[in-house]
C-alpha cells in the first residue's frame, strides 16, 4: 500500500488506460501541458501529441470530435478544465453523445469519457466553482460519476474508460491534493454500485463527491455528542444509481439526509429524496432533509464562500432535525436551505 | 463525365427526386412523421459528391440529409420506413427524417442542430488518422451552419490538425426563412475560410460535372492523407424550410431561377447533347427509379410500428 493524490490516482489511471489500450486518447485544453492541476502530466511525453492532443479554447467542438472520434472506434478522454465551461460543450453532450445509440436505433455508440472539475472553497468566483452535475444527470443517455476520493477515482474511472456509453466523471478540486493510502493496483469499480463508508442505525446520510468526507466527520461528532449512529453511503455514480443500496439504508435507519455542495433547489438531492420517499415511505420517522448550497451564485469574498459552502455542520444540523422530529416542533432544514443562507 | 458515370449520377438523383416528392405527398396525408426538410433543387450535390465515397467513408449531414442518405447508399425502403417511424426504418423508428443514420454504409448521421455534425465529422477524420488506412470524412452543411460557433471552431480544429475531412457547404442563399445577406456580410463561405489557408472552392451545385470534378480532386489528395478542405456549392432550394413552410419570403422570379436551375433536368439535358446517354436510357432511369420508390413506399406502409418496449433497450449501449 503506498499513497496518491486524487490528482496522482487519475493521472495513473490515465497512463494505464492509454498503455493497454491505443483507443484511447486525451483531448483538451493544455492537456499535453498537463493542465492547471498537473492532471495530465506526463501523458504527452510517454504517449506523444497524436495521442495527447492540446487543443484550442474550442470546448464544443472539441467535445463534439470526441464523439466522432468515438462513433469511429476510438475512445476519447477529454477535459474541461472547469465544469462552469460545460455550458460550451452541452449541444454535443446532450443533443449528439446522448442520443446518437439511441437516435440510430442502437447502430452507434459512443464511448467516451468526459473528465471535469467543480466545486468551490478556492475563491475562483461564480464561474468556476460550481456544481451542475443534476443538469447531466436529467438527460437520458449519459452516466455521471462523482469520485469522493483517490481510491475511488481510479477505480471508477478504469470502468469510465471501459464503458460503451458517454460518462461525464465529475472531480471536485477541494479534493485534488488530498493523500491517501492507495494501493498499487486499483481494481475497476463498476458503475452504479453504492458504497457504504460508514454503517449506523440511525440515520442514514447519502453524499456526493466533496461531501462523503463530510459526512464521515459529521458521524463522528453525531456519534460522540449525540449518540448517533449515522452511516454514511457514497453513491459513487448519480447515473446508474443504486437506489436499492441507498433505500434499504433507509428502510433500516428510518431517516436520511441527502448532503451535496450543489445549489440545494433542483439539486440531484430533489431526485434522491422523491425516490427514496417512495421507495421507503411507510419506514420513514422524519422527513428527508437536504444539505447543498444556497440559491445564490458562489461568491468570492472568503468569509462569504466559506459560509456559502456546504459541509460537516449543516450535515450535523440536518441529522438532528431528522433525529429529533417528532419530539418538538421543529422547521425542516429543507426551507432554510432552499430560501436564505 | 462518361456514359455510365452520368447514368449512375443520373439515377441517384432521380431516386433522391422521386423519394423526396412522395415524401411530400405523405407528409401532406400524415403518413410520413415530423419536420420534414427537401432537398428538392440539390440533389446532383448530394449524388456526385457520395458517389465518389466508399461505405468506409464517413458522411455526416444536417437536417435536410434524405438525399445524402441515399446517395451513400442506405437503402430507400428502410429509410422509408424510417420516415413513417416503423420497425424496419433504418433507425428502428427511433431518428426520423432528421436524424437518419446507417452506419453500414458510412452515413454516419444526420442531426437536427445545424453546425451540429461538423466536429463530429472531424472526429471521424481523426479516427481514421489514428487507425491508418486511406478512409476520409465528408461533411454535408448549409451556409446557415456558417455562423454557429461550432463551424468556427471545427474548420480552426481541422486545419491546425490538418486531417482528411472535405467541407461540402451547400449554400442555398438562405437560412431558414432569411436570406444570407440578412445572416452575414461575406456572400461566400469559401471566403469565410480563406485565412485558414487550405484549398477551397466555389462552384456551381447545378452543375453536376463541376461539382464531380471539384470534389474528386479533394477526394483524391485526401485520400493520400492531406487535408482539409472546402468544397462550396451554390443550389437552389426549391422547397421552403420544411413542409408547410408558407414561404412568404419567396422571392417571384423563383420559377424562372428553378428553370435555369434544376440539377437534374440540366444533367440529362447536357448528357443526351454530349452523347454520354440516349434519350431512351434517361426515361428508362428515371421510370425505374420511381417504381423503386414506389415499392419502397409499399415496404414502409407494410412495416409494423415499434414495440414500445424498444426504447428501454436503447437508452444505455451495453
Amino acid at each position: 500500500m503506498s499513497e496518491a493524490t486524487f490528482v496522482e490516482a487519475v493521472n495513473r489511471t490515465l497512463a494505464r488506460a492509454m498503455r493497454e489500450d491505443d483507443r484511447v486518447i486525451v483531448l483538451g485544453e493544455d492537456v499535453a501541458e498537463g493542465g492547471p492541476y498537473l492532471v495530465t502530466a506526463g501523458l504527452a511525453e510517454e504517449f506523444g501529441r497524436e495521442r495527447v492532443r492540446n487543443t484550442p479554447i474550442s470546448e464544443g467542438a472539441v467535445c463534439g470530435v470526441a464523439v466522432g472520434a468515438a462513433q469511429s472506434g476510438l475512445r476519447p478522454v477529454i477535459e474541461i478544465m472547469f465544469i462552469d465551461f460545460i455550458t460550451l460543450a452541452l449541444d454535443q453532450l446532450v443533443n449528439q453523445a446522448a442520443k446518437a445509440h439511441f437516435m440510430s436505433g442502437g447502430q452507434l455508440s459512443v464511448p467516451l469519457v468526459l473528465r471535469t472539475q467543480g466545486g468551490a472553497g478556492q475563491r475562483n468566483g461564480a464561474q468556476h466553482s460550481q456544481s451542475l452535475e443534476a443538469w447531466l444527470a436529467h438527460v437520458p443517455g449519459l452516466k455521471v460519476v462523482m469520485p469522493s476520493g483517490a481510491s475511488e477515482a481510479a477505480g471508477l474511472l478504469q470502468s469510465a474508460i471501459a464503458d460503451p456509453n458517454p460518462v461525464v466523471f465529475v472531480e471536485n478540486k477541494s479534493l485534488y491534493f488530498r493523500r491517501e493510502a492507495m494501493p498499487e493496483v486499483v481494481e475497476p469499480i463498476p458503475l452504479g454500485e453504492a458504497r457504504t463508508v460508514r454503517p449506523g442505525r440511525d440515520v442514514t446520510i447519502v453524499a456526493l463527491s466533496r461531501m462523503v468526507g463530510d459526512a464521515l466527520e459529521a458521524a463522528e461528532r453525531l456519534a460522540a455528542e449525540d449518540g448517533v449512529e449515522a452511516e454514511v453511503i457514497d453513491p459513487r455514480t448519480l447515473v446508474p444509481l443504486d437506489l436499492e443500496t441507498l433505500s434499504e439504508s433507509v428502510r433500516r435507519t428510518g431517516r436520511a439526509v441527502l448532503a451535496h455542495e450543489a445549489v440545494a433547489a433542483g439539486g440531484f438531492g430533489a431526485e434522491l429524496a422523491a425516490q427514496l420517499q417512495a421507495a421507503a415511505f411507510d419506514y420513514l420517522e422524519a422527513p428527508i432533509q437536504r444539505v447543498g448550497a444556497p440559491y445564490t451564485p458562489v461568491p468570492v469574498s472568503p468569509p462569504l464562500e466559506d459560509a456559502y459552502r456546504p459541509g460537516s455542520d449543516e450535515i450535523v444540523a440536518a441529522a438532528r432535525v431528522a433525529m429529533r422530529w417528532g419530539e418538538r416542533d421543529e422547521e425542516p432544514w429543507v426551507k432554510g436551505a432552499l430560501t436564505t443562507s | 463525365m462518361d456514359g455510365e458515370l452520368a447514368s449512375g449520377v443520373l439515377r441517384t438523383m432521380w431516386r433522391i427526386r422521386h423519394f423526396e416528392e412522395r415524401v411530400a405527398q405523405l407528409k401532406r396525408s400524415l403518413v410520413v412523421h415530423g419536420l420534414i426538410h427537401l432537398s428538392i433543387g440539390g440533389e446532383g450535390v448530394a449524388a456526385a459528391v457520395c458517389g465518389q465515397l466508399r461505405d468506409d467513408d464517413a458522411v455526416y449531414s444536417g437536417h435536410r440529409a434524405h438525399g445524402h442518405a441515399i446517395a451513400k447508399g442506405a437503402p430507400v425502403d428502410r429509410l422509408m420506413a424510417e420516415l413513417m417511424g416503423r420497425d424496419a426504418g433504418v433507425c428502428r423508428g427511433l431518428g426520423g427524417s432528421m436524424h437518419l443514420v446507417d452506419t453500414e454504409h458510412g452515413f454516419m448521421g444526420a442531426t437536427g442542430v445545424v453546425g451540429g455534425n461538423l466536429p463530429l465529422a472531424l472526429g471521424s477524420a481523426l479516427a481514421g488518422r489514428l487507425r491508418g488506412g486511406d478512409a476520409v470524412s465528408a461533411v454535408f452543411f448549409g451556409d446557415g451552419a456558417v455562423q454557429a460557433g461550432h463551424f468556427n471552431e471545427t474548420v480552426n480544429l481541422a486545419a491546425l490538425w490538418r486531417l482528411p475531412l472535405i467541407f461540402v457547404c451547400e449554400n442555398n442563399g438562405m437560412a431558414e426563412f432569411t436570406s444570407r445577406e440578412e445572416h452575414s456580410n461575406v456572400e461566400l463561405v469559401s471566403d469565410v475560410v480563406a485565412p485558414y489557408g487550405f484549398e477551397r472552392r466555389t462552384v456551381d451545385g447545378s452543375d453536376v460535372p463541376a461539382v464531380h470534378a471539384a470534389f474528386g480532386e479533394f477526394l483524391e489528395a485526401a485520400r493520400g492523407g492531406h487535408g482539409p478542405f472546402l468544397l462550396e456549392c451554390l443550389t437552389y432550394r426549391r422547397r421552403g424550410h420544411y413542409e408547410g413552410d408558407q414561404q412568404k419570403y419567396r422571392d417571384p422570379a423563383a420559377e424562372v431561377q428553378w428553370r435555369e436551375r434544376d440539377p437534374l433536368a440540366r444533367l440529362r439535358g447536357r448528357a443526351i447533347s454530349e452523347g454520354w446517354i440516349d434519350e431512351a436510357s434517361a426515361t428508362s432511369t428515371e421510370q425505374e427509379a420511381a417504381e423503386e420508390i414506389e415499392a419502397a413506399v409499399h415496404f414502409a406502409r407494410e412495416s409494423p410500428y415499434p414495440e414500445p418496449a424498444v426504447t428501454n433497450g436503447l437508452v444505455y449501449a451495453t
